[in-house]
């Protein structure tokens, strides 16, 4: 058993779990957090896709145990005072979704993008969402939800 | 995911220390974690690597590129000194999976996984690199031994890789389009005392070819080897690729590399 002390979401969490804690268990069976999604065994779909210390990455193949006092965003703490974030916005404008289960991952990945690149183009966006798959959309809506929220944020 | 006990260690000492015939060195987690998921390793130890701060890191010196174990894919594809000394190296890293992948996923991790299709393999045949470990140094000719099997013995740990700068050098790969493994890569490297061609992807192990090596020292340009025929009986043949493609593939990749050199 370890220890994790993480804050998720601007909240300070202590729990005790067993050591081969996955951060997508920890977060969807410890916390109740359950709009990171597991849509793969292989690493490979991106729906479990979060924020650790500001970077994107795969919450199904990191260990709770291992990313220490970490500070964890998932996509419940994206909104601001009931209002969504720009992202989910023009996801929404857009119609970036059908069935919704890719989504929390495209939305968590692509505001990484943006944060490292402002204004990027159609293809910088498919080369980014290459870890995100969505079995209904086709992409041509979640590439422009992703430029329609970077000329908004 | 079977239970096991997680050990995150301060320096090379502990981890090896800490290390037994029934235990795995965790690094990016990202070939190691979904192994364990799917059941096909288990082990009752994880030894954490990534707190040896020792491990990470890139130091440039003239004539070597000298790169830290834990160092991730993104820190190799955005490093100025990586893309000042050895570009083709930066871009190989900037190519890996996705960049949740490259976010976690080390170089370390890379090699001592020796995945028959994986990119960094190449870059360190092609870079005659130096491997080090906690016990010694091996060349990257003799370190790569088979598919998934490397010179590395139990409990040994990669500490640092240590590329050699080229004359000039280029990798191309034909990605497969869900998870951006080589179905084959070619890594062509100019050095002054002869040309090496790293091939991944194609066998089930990494391998210096001789044919195009020795075509392309006596003549460096895409001409003289367009059009040979290599030998596909031992290349690798599954639902992505048949074996005479891969062999035909190797030749139009290398060709690519000396044009992009
Ligand atoms: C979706 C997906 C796509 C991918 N696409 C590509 C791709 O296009 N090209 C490519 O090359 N790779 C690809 N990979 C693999 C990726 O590059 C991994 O990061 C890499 O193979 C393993 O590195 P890691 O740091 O995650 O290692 P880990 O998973 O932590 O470890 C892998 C193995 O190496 C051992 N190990 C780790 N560090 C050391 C060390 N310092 N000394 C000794 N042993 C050590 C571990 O014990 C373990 O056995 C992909 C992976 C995924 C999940
Ligand atoms: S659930 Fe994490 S990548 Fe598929
Ligand atoms: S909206 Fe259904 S998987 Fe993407």
């Amino acid at each position: 058993m370890t220890e994790i002390t993480l804050d998720v979401n601007g909240k300070k969490i202590k729990k005790t779990v067993p050591d081969n804690t996955l951060l997508s268990t920890f977060l969807r069976e410890h916390l109740n957090l359950t709009g990171t999604h597991v849509g793969c065994d292989t690493s490979q779909c991106g729906a479990c896709v979060v924020h650790v210390n500001g970077e994107s990455l795969k919450s199904c193949t990191t260990l709770a145990a291992d990313i220490g006092n970490a500070k964890v965003t998932t996509i419940e703490g994206l909104e601001k005072n009931g209002k969504m974030h720009p992202m989910q916005e023009a996801f929404k404008k857009m119609h970036g979704l059908q069935c919704g289960f890719c989504t929390p991952g495209m939305v968590m990945s692509a505001i990484d993008l943006l944060k490292k690149n402002k204004n990027p183009s159609d293809n910088e966006i498919r080369d980014w969402l290459e870890g995100n798959i969505c079995r209904c959309t086709g992409y041509q809506n979640i590439v422009a939800a992703v430029k329609e929220a970077s000329s908004k944020m | 995911m079977k239970s096991f006990n997680y050990h995150s260690a301060k320096d090379s000492k502990e981890a090896s220390k800490l290390s037994s015939s029934n235990s795995a060195f965790l690094a990016g987690g990202m070939t190691t974690i979904p192994s364990m998921k799917l059941g096909l390793a288990s082990y009752k130890d994880i030894i954490d690597i990534k707190g040896i701060k020792k491990l990470s890191g890139i130091k440039v010196s003239g004539k070597s590129v000298i790169i830290g174990a834990t160092t991730k894919h993104v820190e190799v594809a955005n490093s100025k000194d990586v893309k000042k000394a050895i570009p083709s190296l930066a871009l190989l890293a900037e190519g890996i999976g996705d960049p949740q992948v490259r976010n976690r996923g080390t170089i370390g991790g890379s090699i001592a996984n020796n995945d028959p299709s994986a990119d960094y393999p190449s870059a360190c045949v092609a870079l005659d690199a130096i491997v080090h470990t906690n016990e010694r140094k091996i060349e990257a000719s003799k370190f790569f031994k088979g598919m998934f099997e490397t010179a590395l013995k139990k409990g040994e740990l990669i500490e640092a890789i240590e590329f050699k700068v080229p004359e000039k050098s280029s990798y191309q790969k034909h990605p497969n389009p869900a998870s951006r493994y080589a179905v084959v890569g070619v890594y062509v490297a100019k050095h002054k005392n002869g040309t090496i061609v790293a091939v991944t992807g194609a066998k089930p192990c990494v391998y210096n070819d001789k044919d195009l090596s020795k075509a392309l020292d006596s003549n460096f340009s895409a001409n003289s080897i367009s059009g040979m025929k290599l030998k596909s009986s031992d290349m690798n043949s599954d639902i992505h690729a048949s074996a005479e493609y891969r062999a035909n593939l190797v030749v139009i990749q290398a060709k690519k590399a000396v044009e992009a050199c």
